[in-house]
This record gives C-alpha cells, sequence and structure tokens, in this order.
C-alpha cells in the first residue's frame, strides 16, 4: 500500500470485534485485514456464525451493543470512520456506504409506501426538493426493474413480491450513490429464480455506478458470478483471499479446499462429496493455534500451538502453515499485495 | 372498505342485541317486576290489571323486542327509587361521568405514549429506571386505595384539594361541565389521577415493550443503514409501528375507564352514572342498572368500532388491493 499512489477505497486493518459478556469477553472478529477497491466486488463466504455479516456491520457502524470494536481501524478512502461520533457517522451511511439485508419482507417499514421511503432517503442526503426526489425515486425504480414506477412509487410494501422488494431495497441503498455497497446475503431469503435476476441486477447497476460491493453470502455460486476477489472466513478470522477465478478452482487453505469440494459439479463423475467433518468452533472455545486445526486433515504440530497469519501462496493469500516453507519473514502482507495483484490485473 | 364497515356495524348490533337480552332478563330473574311497583295490600285483580296494562302478559320475545324498541330511543322506563324516567336521570349524571373519563383518558394516553417512547429510546438512563419503578406502583395499587392515599395527602394533610363533589357547575344546555370553574377543575385532579393511573402505567409499559420490539426490528436497521436522522427513525418509523397493537389495547382501556370510573366515583362522592349505578344496586332498582348496562356496552361497541377503523386508516396492509396483484 505504501507505494500505491491510489489508496483503496475501503480499508479494514486488524480489525478486532469483541462482545463482553458475563463470562468474559468473546472475541467475535480476530484480526481481520482485507481492501477494496473502488468498483470492486468482494465476496465474503463462510459459514453461519463465521463473523461476515458483523464485519459488514462494523464498516457501516451498526454494531449491536455490547459489540464493539476493540482493536484495528476501518478506513474509508484513507480516512478512519470507526471512531466517528454518531452524528457524522450517520452522514456516510447511506451516502458513501449503504447496506442492503437478507431479508427483503422485513427490511421496508410496512406503513410507508416505498416511495415515502426512497424520497425520505434521498431528501436526507440530497439537497433536492421533493418533487425532484419523486422524480428521482421514479427513475431508480425504473432503474432496479419495476415495470410501471410511476403507479408503483405509491405502493405500500406488501403490495410487492419478494423479488421486486429485494429490488426497492436495492434502490433504496442506491439512493445518495454511495461508493460502497454491503450486501448481506441479500439472495438467500429470495426464491431461486429471483436470485440470478437480483444478482445479475446488482452486478449491472454497480457497474454502472462504479459502486464497491462487499458481497455477504454463503452461496459460492453467487461468488463465483459476481465477485471479482474472495474472502474466506472461518471462526472470525480470514482463512483464505485472492482472486475469484484462482480461489475457486485452485484453493490452498484446507478449510477452502473443503468449501470448493462440497460444492457438487454437474457432469463430474463424483460419487461423493467431499465433506469436512465436524462443526465450525463456537466463540466460547476457539482452539489455541489456528482456529480449523480439529478439523484439518493436513494438521501438524506448529497448527496447534502459533496462530498462522496470511502468508502468499501463489495468486492467493491463506492463512495456514503449509505454505510457510517458502519465506518465513512473511506475513501479513497479504491483502496489499493482493490489491496490487487485482489492480494489476485490471489493468 | 364499505363492505367492512357493513359488516362490523352488523356485529356491533348483535352484540348490543345480546346485551340488551342480559338487561332484560335482569327485570325477570331478580323476581316479579309487580312486586316491586304495587304496595303489599294490591288484591290480586289490581297486580293482574297491571300485569296487562304493562304487557307483561305477552310472549316473552315480544316483551323483549318492545324492551329493545324503547331501549333503541333510549327510554328505560321509570326508576323505582326515584320515579322518574330513568334517561332523565342518566342524562343528568352522565356529563360528570364523561369529563372524568375524557381527561383522565387523555391524560393517560399523552404520558403514557410519552413516557414508554421515553423509557424505550433510553432503556439504561436512571430516569427511565425510576420511572419503570415507579410505574409498578401504579399497575399494581388498588384504584380505592389510591384515591383514599390522595385524599389523605391533599385534602386532609396539605388541604389545597377538595375531597369529594364535582365543585361548582355551569350549565351548558343539557351538559353540565365543571370545566370551567376553578373548584370544578381542582375537584376534577384527583378523581382524574386516580382513574387514569392504571391506565397510564399500562399504557407506557405497553408502548415501551412494543417500541423496543420495534426498535429490533430490520426495517429500523435498514433505516440507520440509510443515514435517517434519530428522529425520523424514532418518532416517523418506530412509533407508528408501535402504536399499532398500543391501539387496541389502549382502546379497550379507554372504555373501561368509563366503565369502572364506579370505584372512584365511589371514593370521591364523584355525581357521575357510576356512582348511580351503584346506588341502584343497594336499592334494587332495576331499571337504572339495566339502562347503565346497554348504556355501558354501547360505549365498549362504540369504542372498539372506532379501533378498527383507526387500524384502517394506519395499517396500509389492511386495505383493499385495488391495484389487484402483488408482482
Amino acid at each position: 500500500m505504501t507505494n500505491d499512489t491510489q489508496t483503496p477505497l475501503l480499508s479494514v486493518r486488524n480489525l478486532r470485534i469483541e462482545f463482553p459478556t458475563r463470562r468474559g469477553v468473546l472475541v467475535a472478529i480476530d484480526d481481520v485485514s482485507f481492501d477494496i477497491s473502488k468498483g470492486e466486488v468482494l465476496g465474503v463466504v463462510g459459514e453461519s456464525g463465521a463473523g461476515k455479516s458483523l464485519t459488514g456491520a462494523a464498516i457501516i457502524g451498526l454494531l449491536e451493543p455490547p459489540g464493539r470494536i476493540a482493536d484495528g481501524q476501518i478506513l474509508l478512502q484513507g480516512e478512519p470512520i470507526h471512531n466517528l461520533p454518531h452524528a457524522q457517522m450517520r452522514k456516510i451511511r447511506g451516502r458513501k456506504i449503504a447496506m442492503i439485508f437478507q431479508d427483503p419482507l422485513t427490511s421496508l417499514n410496512p406503513l410507508f409506501t416505498v416511495g415515502q421511503q426512497i424520497i425520505e432517503t434521498i431528501l436526507t442526503h440530497k439537497d433536492i426538493s421533493e418533487k425532484q426526489a419523486r422524480q428521482r425515486a421514479i427513475d431508480l425504480l425504473t432503474e432496479v426493474g419495476i415495470p410501471g414506477p410511476e403507479q408503483r412509487v405509491d405502493h405500500y410494501p406488501h403490495q410487492f413480491s419478494g423479488g421486486m422488494r429485494q429490488r426497492v431495497v436495492i434502490a433504496l441503498a442506491l439512493c445518495a450513490d454511495p461508493e460502497l455497497i454491503i450486501a448481506d446475503e441479500p439472495t438467500t431469503a429470495l426464491d431461486v429464480s429471483v436470485q440470478a435476476q437480483i444478482i445479475a441486477l446488482l452486478k449491472k447497476l454497480c457497474k454502472e455506478h462504479q459502486t464497491a460491493v462487499m458481497l455477504v453470502t454463503h452461496d459460492m455460486g453467487v461468488i463465483a458470478e459476481v465477485a471479482d476477489r474472495v474472502a474466506v472466513m472461518y471462526a472470525g478470522r480470514l482463512a483464505e483471499i485472492g482472486p475469484v477465478k484462482e480461489l475457486v478452482q485452485n484453493p490452498q487453505h484446507p478449510y477452502t479446499k473443503g468449501l470448493m469440494g462440497s460444492i457438487p459439479v454437474l457432469g463430474a463423475d463424483i460419487k461423493r462429496l467431499v465433506q469436512i467433518d465436524g462443526s465450525m468452533p463456537r466463540l466460547t472455545s476457539i482452539p489455541k493455534g489456528c482456529a480449523f486445526n480439529p478439523r484439518c486433515k493436513q494438521v501438524f504440530d506448529r497448527c496447534r500451538e502459533e496462530r498462522p497469519n496470511l502468508i502468499a501462496t501463489g495468486k492467493t493469500h491463506a492463512a495456514c502453515w503449509l505454505y510457510d516453507n517458502q519465506d518465513k519473514n512473511q506475513d501479513n502482507q497479504g491483502n496489499d499485495q493482493d490489491s496490487q495483484d487485482k489492480r494489476e490485473q485490471t489493468a | 372498505m364499505i363492505a367492512f364497515i357493513i359488516r362490523r356495524l352488523l356485529q356491533s348490533v348483535l352484540v348490543m342485541l345480546a346485551v340488551a337480552l342480559v338487561a332484560f332478563g335482569l327485570f325477570r330473574f331478580i323476581g316479579d317486576p309487580i312486586n316491586n311497583m304495587v304496595g303489599q295490600e294490591a288484591t290480586m285483580i289490581e297486580r293482574e290489571q297491571l300485569r296487562e296494562q304493562l304487557g307483561l302478559n305477552d310472549p316473552i320475545f315480544i316483551q323483549y323486542f318492545r324492551f329493545v324498541g324503547n331501549a333503541a330511543r333510549g327510554e328505560f322506563g321509570i326508576s323505582y327509587r326515584m320515579a322518574r324516567p330513568v334517561a332523565d336521570i342518566i342524562a343528568e349524571r352522565l356529563p360528570a361521568t364523561l369529563e372524568l373519563a375524557i381527561i383522565s383518558g387523555t391524560a393517560a394516553l399523552v404520558f403514557g405514549i410519552g413516557l414508554g417512547v421515553y423509557t424505550a429510546l433510553r432503556r439504561d438512563g436512571w430516569l427511565s429506571h425510576f420511572i419503570m419503578s415507579s410505574s409498578l406502583i401504579g399497575v399494581s395499587l388498588p384504584t380505592f386505595l389510591i384515591g383514599i392515599l390522595l385524599i389523605y395527602l391533599f385534602s386532609v394533610y396539605l388541604q389545597i384539594l377538595p375531597a369529594f363533589g364535582r365543585g361548582e357547575v355551569v350549565q351548558l344546555g343539557w351538559w353540565s361541565t365543571g370545566l370551567l370553574t376553578s373548584s370544578g377543575l381542582k375537584s376534577l385532579i384527583m378523581p382524574a389521577i386516580t382513574l387514569g393511573l392504571y391506565q397510564l402505567t399500562l399504557i407506557m409499559r405497553l408502548v415501551r415493550a412494543e417500541m423496543l420490539e420495534v426498535l429490533r426490528t430490520d426495517y429500523i436497521k435498514f433505516a440507520r443503514a440509510r443515514g435517517l436522522s434519530n428522529r425520523a427513525i424514532h418518532f416517523s418509523h418506530a412509533l407508528k409501528n408501535t402504536l399499532l397493537p398500543v391501539i387496541t389495547i389502549a382502546g379497550l382501556q379507554i372504555g373501561s375507564i368509563v366503565a369502572f370510573a364506579i370505584i372512584t366515583e365511589t371514593v370521591f362522592q364523584w355525581p357521575g352514572v357510576g356512582l348511580l349505578f351503584i346506588t341502584a344496586i343497594q336499592f334494587v332498582d332495576i331499571p337504572i342498572m339495566s339502562a347503565y348496562l346497554v348504556l355501558i356496552s354501547l360505549i365498549f361497541v362504540v369504542i372498539n368500532l372506532v379501533v378498527d377503523l383507526l387500524y384502517f386508516a394506519v395499517d396500509p396492509r389492511l386495505r383493499v388491493k385495488r391495484s389487484g396483484k402483488g408482482h
């Protein structure tokens, strides 16, 4: 990053999120670092409870108490935003960073028309007249592919289907032309047939608006479809991060390998899918060393003692001691390296 | 919408007919009404004459329909004890009860919602904790005890408020109001507090619980993520959703304020219909009792109807979808 003229849009540095409880402090996110460049789609995958959504919530400043950022930094265009007072953070929310939630059925206030909700959001961020805002609301609805937007703008959320509501949610996220959209499982609650449409729409809009996306999901298919890079999370830590193609075709971390192996491939002659034995540890009992070591087939002594940092492994970076033999000093520079890779790719 | 209103109106009429049946039954179950009207020395012939004259020999259902017909016109016969038309007596007493109920009901709603929202938003503030703990008093102390304590404190000890009665009243047509004189207003304070305190605390606790629930929902999170101001989120998005279930309970509570003003009116000797009802029970004055029964049911039915219509106004999901398909 130091020799980069361009700072990344979003930079998460050594993020640590804690939940103080009666029986001690739970560390939900531990030493997570990654960058997102302008217009880039970063997919974040992992099992439920791996800390994907929590990371998203922390970035937009909506961690629910008692959860708190205990350490690390979140930089937006080089400026720290993790310690901003509420009033200032509010100006970033919606305007610079927007968020899309999992369930479109519950994301919209049932007592207001979609138009009222869109116009309210536009007027919060832009200094335009109500009439202009209404026109913009209609334009946005057109843009997200809602037929008959002039009438639909005055309809209530319950008059829309799930897929249509998620389109409305996307329109709401786009209201103030944000630089980054955090999409927290945007398709999980939708019909499979609708999922593809919503993902295609999100991809198209973000390309047009040059909006970066942090796409949180556990659906590898969605990731493979839209993401430029992928971060794999496990038990609150980054297991592997790298360009989508390399990570899908040639995963390095044993956990990522397991994830990829568990996806059925049409036409492939595989008798059984790979299965990772056991389950992800609870936050209260994360094992010493590598968090994955009790389930790992290639585990050795060091994994049980020392925690691995991200290590460059060809095109991706994996937090695994298997790859430590090349260079002992090379640690935790993965992200900078990564974004560089990415930029070289796009250049 | 119109079909809904008609259906609800019909249901209301059915409820009122059922209540009228009970009120009508009062006359028969509490003994032969003739016994209450004639002296002990009346002969069987005289009794029979009166019976015929009052139509008591007609089939039961005809008598019932006659009762309903009269009740619909506000005629409930003549009070046994006061020998005046029941309708007149109630009309005299009703303003006192309604004024008391409306004042305490409004106060309960305004303060209940206000404090409920405050305690929900400042969940961990010391003032919220204080309000929440003291609200337990309102929920748990019986009404008469609160009334007696207030009388002891403000009338006996401090001697700043009258202990009983309605103070001076001004006659506005047939409506007598105590709101225009200072003694009337002073007299209203303690009964209104006594009557409304329970409702206030109940509404407050309900609003707080609902509001906390609503603040956890996805659409509030999404509203925050869109960068809306706290004021817009709390008072526009959250409050409107909070009040939806509160409307039902609050409506019923307002109804019971009118209905159960009896205790408060007794404690403060408030000259309203509740006090009238208690005296009527003591003297087995059945026409007044049945009229009171019908009147209170009418108030409940009307309030329920208003609540249902309010739901329509507030919740778009109940309105008929004119636009057709949801897709």
